[in-house]
């Protein structure tokens, strides 16, 4: 049966991080799923929360109106739930319950927002080795027939200068084999900067622009670099930037020469990357880390203050952040940190 | 999904759930075709904004590309070295029926016959393109009449010849025109072989070293010269001797020009060659090795008597001998089975055995950059196989053109 409010697919606890009921798209829904009339799920939620609290009359009028009372509280904290800024800090055991966990969140946002043509699900998609597990479980999902593509518009974040677009460690490459040759997603809606284009400012304001005309992103999916980045928003970034040519950190030229045999010489330099501005733009961002090499970069996105050093740190003023963690990258929070948010429901 | 492709209008197939071989290693890609061409699908996807109009699923299968047979007399009891009214017909059956072995692109073969019989039958031979009809012709491969007497094999004495009086000139009288002929084999002991050589190789046709007594020397003479193949090694040649390897010391000569690689064709019928000598071979140079079946009439035949050229041969199982002799005269295995007795005797990789029936004889030819393999731009001939490597289904220029019937795909 189709749960109706967000936080209660998506919130297990620590202790139990496989249980995230995995929600069917209506078509190939399961005679359960069809068994809710139609009409219920287009009540607006005020409604829906009377009607959880006329449900439980019977009994005497008194037993009857602290039912509807606590009816109507319910429904309150519903609401407050849904449209209140929240960040949490979510921990898994491991990366690969860290790469579930994210791929079943944006596989039941897509599918609660139900996309259709005109109506595009806008997400925004990460590289680098920590999404490969959950773009793996998202391809999973597809093949299984669960999730379809069809009607998502990606964008993602950044894409080198200068590497030739067929070159296997371009951004386009990554995405080509990693993602899109899996899934049946329309050419047309897969966004990715290019970083050969003549006039590289152009690119961006048109990259910009494109989000824009697509309405925005829905779900802006990101990773977080050792030095605290966000994209290619290196330390010293302004947390108010848009989508720019960028020349990369050393941090950054270092962690990734290992996709290029460890020569840091044929690492490109200078990188076309979405601002901060820009994924705090979007509705809802997702940040997976993971992994004992990011365990700083959590610590200082988390704990302290806000600071264009660690532009991760940004997204504590946005309005609807999850971070997705594995123990290691919890390493260097404070026990209260961690215990605080693993007990959160 | 509506396809919008900027470059061609022409439908797009996606072959999925399947291994190929590319990048000399099998892996788990889709392969997608385009007018007769392997399309690269990241290029399609990026610049065209392209997908697949249709999508056929493998099963599971090996795709590998179509094998190529460089050395084929003849089979189902046509025979491309007898000419006869309905020789067009002939090498037409022959082709279509070796789609079911796996060839996709053929040389049909000449053993030595006299001028005359060239003069008729190769005009009738031209290059084309493979389809629905059969098997592509690469063009003719000439076994002869050059050759030494003493390893003449199956071929009749009397029809060989020598060039030693006037050089070329007497291989183009012989052999009337050189159009469509892709690969000559003569025996570079005879004298004038290194101008004969040079002048064959200039004209872009491959020479090969074969029925020949020749030394190791002549043979590095008539590499550096140009020869680039080897006909089925071992036979129709002197034996290996340490001090004297002979032709088959050219597997790892140090006197071979850089760049340039010698190829041998070998017959892995298990008759023809010990599977020990096969496997002294292969790992001597196992880049150089060229699958053939040098096939003969019998070749799809019930047992029996059959000719070769000017000669009658008995066919015997797999063994095919000159008839009342123990000599033997190609063979009637088929170029799938060749390629799964070299898997089996060798011990080699799947990978190996099926480039030494594809990527091996295209590079011999020069012809990788569109034939033999399964990268983009290539032409798509390709076929589907079991794990076992048993032929499934046969495609060439992206169409299918021979299917086991016995599965339902």
């Amino acid at each position: 049966m189709l749960t109706l409010p967000q936080e209660s697919v998506c919130s297990p606890s620590a202790a139990q991080p496989l249980d995230v009921p995995m929600l069917r798209p209506p078509e190939a829904a399961s005679p359960r799923a069809c068994a809710e009339p139609p009409a219920a799920r287009r009540r607006p939620l005020l409604a829906r929360c009377f009607r959880i609290a006329s449900a439980r009359r019977g009994g005497g009028s008194a037993a009857a109106f602290r039912s509807a009372v606590l009816g109507v509280c319910r429904g309150f904290i519903l609401l407050y739930k849904l449209f209140a800024a929240i960040m949490r800090l979510v921990i898994l055991e491991d990366y690969d319950q860290a790469s579930e966990w994210a791929a079943k969140y944006i596989c039941n946002r897509i599918i609660q927002f139900k996309p259709t043509q005109g109506r595009y699900f806008t997400l925004g998609l990460p590289t680098g080795s920590t999404p490969l597990g959950c773009y793996k479980k998202l391809i999973e999902y597809h093949k299984n027939g669960d999730l379809s593509f069809k009607y998502v518009k990606t964008f993602n974040m950044d894409e080198y200068v200068g590497l030739p677009r067929n070159h296997p460690e371009s951004y386009h490459s990554y995405m080509w084999n990693n993602f899109f040759k899996h899934i049946d997603i329309d050419p047309n809606n897969a966004h990715i900067l290019d970083g050969n284009a003549p006039d590289l400012q152009v690119e961006c304001d048109a990259f910009e622009k494109k989000i824009e005309e697509a309405g925005g992103i829905d779900l802006f999916v990101g990773g977080i670099g050792p030095d605290g980045h966000i994209a290619f928003n290196e330390p010293g970034s302004s947390l108010s930037s848009r989508t720019r040519l960028k020349t990369l950190a050393m941090d950054t030229i270092l962690a990734n020469a290992k996709y290029f045999d460890g020569d840091l010489s044929k690492v490109p330099t200078m990188a076309l990357t979405v601002g901060v501005g820009t994924v705090m733009d979007a509705r809802e961002v997702m940040i997976l880390i993971t992994g004992a090499h990011k365990a700083f970069a959590l610590y200082k996105a988390i704990e302290e203050g806000v600071n264009h050093m660690w532009t991760v740190s940004a997204f504590q003023q946005h309005p609807r952040t999850i971070f997705v963690c594995d123990e290691d990258a919890t390493l260097e929070l404070r026990v209260k940190t961690v215990k605080y948010f693993k007990g959160e429901h | 999904m509506p396809s919008n492709k900027s470059v061609s209008d022409a439908p797009i197939a996606q072959f999925t759930n399947c291994r190929l071989l590319r990048g000399r290693r099998l892996q788990r890609e889709d392969l997608w075709v385009r007018e007769g061409k392997i399309l690269n699908p990241e290029k399609l996807f990026f610049d065209e904004k392209g997908s697949a109009d249709v999508q056929l699923d493998c099963k599971g299968c090996i795709l590998a590309p179509g094998f190529i047979d460089v050395q084929i007399n003849g089979g189902f009891g046509v025979d491309f070295s007898l000419a006869t009214d309905d020789f067009r017909s002939g090498i037409d059956l022959v082709a279509q029926k070796i789609l079911s072995h796996g060839v996709t692109s053929f040389c049909p073969t000449l053993v030595t016959s006299p001028p005359s019989v060239y003069h008729q039958i190769l005009p009738q031979i031209s290059v084309r393109n493979g389809g629905a009809h059969g098997a592509g012709i690469l063009g003719a491969h000439l076994e002869g009449p050059f050759i030494s007497k003493e390893k003449k094999g199956a071929h009749p004495e009397h029809c060989i010849r020598t060039f030693e009086e006037n050089g070329f000139q007497d291989l183009l009288a012989t052999y009337g025109s050189l159009d469509c002929i892709r690969i000559v084999t003569l025996a570079p002991e005879i004298k004038r072989s290194s101008e004969v050589i040079q002048e064959l190789t200039k004209r872009g046709i491959c020479v090969s070293l074969g029925h020949s007594v020749a030394n190791l020397s002549q043979a590095e003479e008539a590499v550096q010269h140009g020869a680039t193949f080897i006909t089925h090694l071992f036979n129709a040649m002197l034996p290996f001797h340490h001090r004297d390897p002979g032709i088959v010391g050219l597997l790892t000569s140090d006197k071979i020009p850089a760049g340039r690689r010698v190829f041998y064709g070998m017959i892995s019928d298990g008759i023809h060659t010990n599977p020990a000598a096969l496997r002294i071979a292969h790992r001597a140079h196992p880049k150089g090795m060229v699958l053939v079946t040098d096939a003969i009439a019998g070749m799809g035949l019930a047992p029996g008597r059959h000719t070769l050229g000017q000669q009658v041969v008995e066919i015997d199982g797999l063994n095919t001998y000159i008839a009342g002799t123990k000599t033997l005269s190609g063979s009637v295995a088929t170029m799938d089975t060749c390629v799964r007795h070299f898997l089996e005797a060798t011990g080699c990789s799947v990978e190996t055995a099926l480039e030494a029936a594809s990527l091996h004889p295209a590079q011999l030819l020069g012809i990788e950059d569109r034939k033999g393999t399964l990268n983009y731009d290539s032409d798509a001939d390709f076929l589907m196989l079991d794990d076992s490597l048993h032929v499934q289904a046969t495609y060439i220029a992206g169409e299918e053109v021979w299917r086991q019937d016995a599965l339902g795909m």
